[in-house]
């Protein structure tokens, strides 16, 4: 990014919980979004920040407004007001383009399901990444290569080399396409990993294996990571547990 | 480049579909360049048929009328000229050549046609070539005939068979001038023009195969021997028309004044290229319908190309958010899609110049037989290949209807994926 803007936010600003991690990755102040339409729905976000290598789950049941938050959080949401900093720049101040630049070179997005090209196979559903980010790809060839960086990632997540150049996308169970989810968040080493409900797919067993490969991974990539849940039995597994209520105010049918 | 990779993988995976729609492309590009083929084709066919004759003389009717059953044998004559008056015509100073033909008689649904043996030399066709002889030689002998090359073809004549011409012009007569048959002299080589469907008598047979008849059937009393025939004086009473070779074209107005003005008997003179497009005139309204109405179908057929990405878009509002997700921009998205219609209009128009082509290859001899139209197999000119490109862009263009609405959804879907 050009325009790599470090505005600190005022000190007014409070920052509700201290919690363990580096200096803030994230930091959102004074946002104000409203979804078009007939149904207004409306997010305000007074404060809300993040550590480097942090790994929040953020827990609020449906319709609170999780998704607009990750929507704002991946730069894919523009607020009406308000400042998000993430790694140094505001990025509701970029236009369109350079949020969806600014997304694939620094964010992995899980999906709860549905993460894949069906079409495609298994190997090309992670390299998508690496054709919209040129320093993903930088550090994916550092590493020997796209092609042997996704091999690496899809082998430590548990993917069968089988299925991992032969494969079609289409051809997998929830949890294999929810793992290749997540090595694709994951190739290229971006710095914050999104992961929208990625276990509400799996059953109990599947879950805890998905969220370890996932942890460490996580964690090798020292990535920071955040994830949204209504499943407060993840709790125990994370380092910093918050309420999207307590973060952010969700109202419908016009601005609060 | 792996997005180009996967929009086509995402075709592929709705093959059915996309085939569906190129072979609706295929088919309505097939049909607009076949109008067009035959359309071109049909004019070649008919400015090709004569040439080097400057007038053809006839009684008074209409033009076209008159071109028609003269060179092209369709319709028939109102009236005759007499042989006095064809006479007078020939002293014309101006007059290097005059040939001429008497109609309305058939064999076998070909008509025949009496003339003199000068008609082969004189007769003209597809800038100025020579009828010239596949076998045998014009007639000698008052009962010979000259077949054209499609009726050899077809009734499988060989120089030496018999014929029995009938009376009248349609393709089944129950009056047959059976008593005086005509033994064929000549084979004209292929012409592609009317002439391979005439037999040509000699004026003296036309005149020599009616002697005994009146009023449209024989006349069993006055019955008169094919040998008998041969002594009495056959010069005919009148003829149909006469085709003319002027010594100069300048004077060709001249001439057809003359003729259109000679007192004795009303007579018509034409230009058979002037008249050529008065007939184009014509049937230029009925082109242009058929034109508007191929060109209707390639619509609907983009149309239908443009409801079928429509109906995918919603099963592939997945797609959208992942490619979102990774980091894809609306306007990535939205050239994914006209990229993919430019692309399936692009494949329907080759496919359908590559089928019209098959199909004309396959079917000219067929359609120069039945229809005497030589729809020649060349590439495709200059101005459809401009029509070509422009279907392709109008493809590439109807892919913003759906490319602006997904687009649109990806804005309003942001990060959440629907099913």
């Amino acid at each position: 990014m050009s325009e790599v803007i470090a505005s600190p936010l005022p000190s007014t600003e409070d920052k509700p919980r201290r919690h363990e991690g580096g200096a803030d990755i994230v930091r959102i102040g004074g946002v104000q979004f409203t979804w078009p339409g007939r149904n207004p729905f409306t997010l305000a976000i007074d404060g809300f920040s993040l550590g480097q290598g942090e790994r929040l789950l953020l827990i609020g049941p449906s319709g609170s407004g999780k998704s607009t938050f990750l929507s704002l959080l991946a730069g894919i949401a523009k607020p009406d007001a308000g400042k998000i900093d993430v790694l140094g720049c505001d990025i509701a101040r970029l236009d369109g383009a350079a949020r969806d630049r600014f997304r694939a070179e620094h964010y992995g997005i899980i999906f709860q399901m549905f993460n894949l090209l069906p079409y495609a196979s298994v190997i090309d559903n992670v390299l998508l990444p690496l054709s919209f980010s040129p320093s993903r790809k930088r550090r994916a060839e550092a590493r020997g290569g796209g092609r042997s960086e996704a091999a690496r990632l899809l082998g430590n997540l548990g993917i069968e080399p089988s299925l991992i150049e032969s494969g079609n996308a289409a051809s997998l169970s929830v949890g294999q396409q929810q793992r290749v989810a997540a090595a694709r968040a994951l190739i290229g080493s971006p710095e914050i990993v999104i992961a929208d409900e990625p276990t509400s797919s799996l059953d109990r067993n599947r879950q805890q294996a998905f969220l370890d490969l996932l942890f460490t991974e996580v964690e090798a990539a020292g990535a920071t990571l955040i994830m949204v849940s209504h499943d407060e039995s993840l709790a125990g597994r994370f380092s910093r547990v918050a309420d999207l209520a307590e973060i952010a105010q969700a109202s419908r049918g016009g601005r609060s | 480049m792996i997005i180009v990779r996967l929009a086509l993988q995402s075709l592929a995976n709705r093959w059915l579909t996309a085939c569906l729609t190129i072979l609706s492309i295929a088919l309505s590009v097939m049909l607009l360049l076949g109008v067009e083929k035959v359309r071109t084709g049909a004019r070649q066919s008919f400015a090709d048929t004569i040439s080097g004759t400057d007038l053809i003389v006839g009684a008074r009717s209409g033009n076209l009328n008159l071109l028609l059953y003269s060179v092209f044998r369709i319709g028939n004559a109102t009236n005759n000229i007499t042989w006095k008056t064809y006479q007078d015509i020939q002293t014309n100073p101006d007059i290097a050549w005059i040939v001429p033909i008497s109609l309305g008689d058939s064999h076998r649904g070909f008509r025949v046609m009496g003339t003199v043996p000068e008609y082969f030399a004189h007769y003209h066709y597809r800038r100025g070539q020579p009828l010239t002889f596949a076998a045998g030689a014009p007639f000698s002998d008052l009962f010979d005939a000259v077949i054209g090359a499609d009726v050899a073809t077809q009734l499988g004549y060989r120089v030496g068979n018999k014929i029995v011409v009938a009376h009248g012009a349609g393709a089944v007569s129950f009056l047959e001038h059976d008593d005086k048959p005509f033994r064929v002299s000549g084979i004209l080589a292929k012409t592609g023009t009317p002439v391979d469907r005439t037999v040509h008598v000699s004026l003296g047979a036309i005149e020599a195969i009616h002697v005994d008849w009146q009023s449209g059937a024989r006349d069993p009393t006055k019955a008169v021997s094919a040998d008998d025939v041969r002594q009495m004086d056959l010069t005919p009473k009148a003829i149909t028309a006469a085709l003319v070779g002027l010594k100069s074209r300048l004077a060709a107005f001249r001439v057809q004044r003359e003729i259109n003005n000679y007192r004795q008997e009303p007579l018509s003179a034409i230009l058979p290229g002037a008249t050529l497009q008065e007939l184009w005139g014509l049937v230029g309204t009925a082109e242009t319908a058929l034109s508007a109405v191929s060109g209707m179908v390639v619509i609907t057929a983009l149309l239908g190309m443009v409801t079928m990405i429509l109906t995918t878009l919603n099963e592939r509002r997945r797609e959208m958010a992942i490619l979102r997700s990774v980091g894809a921009r609306p306007s990535t998205i939205l050239s994914l899609l006209v990229v993919e219609a430019g692309v399936l209009t692009f494949l329907g128009v080759l496919a359908g110049t590559l089928l019209l082509y098959g199909a004309l290859m396959g079917l000219q001899p067929y359609i120069d037989r039945t229809y005497g139209l030589h729809v020649a197999v060349d590439p495709p000119s200059a101005d459809q290949l401009k029509i070509l490109g422009g279907i392709v862009a109008a493809g590439f263009l109807a892919g913003l209807l759906p490319a602006l609405r997904a687009y649109r959804l990806s804005l309003a879907d942001g990060m959440t994926v629907r099913t």
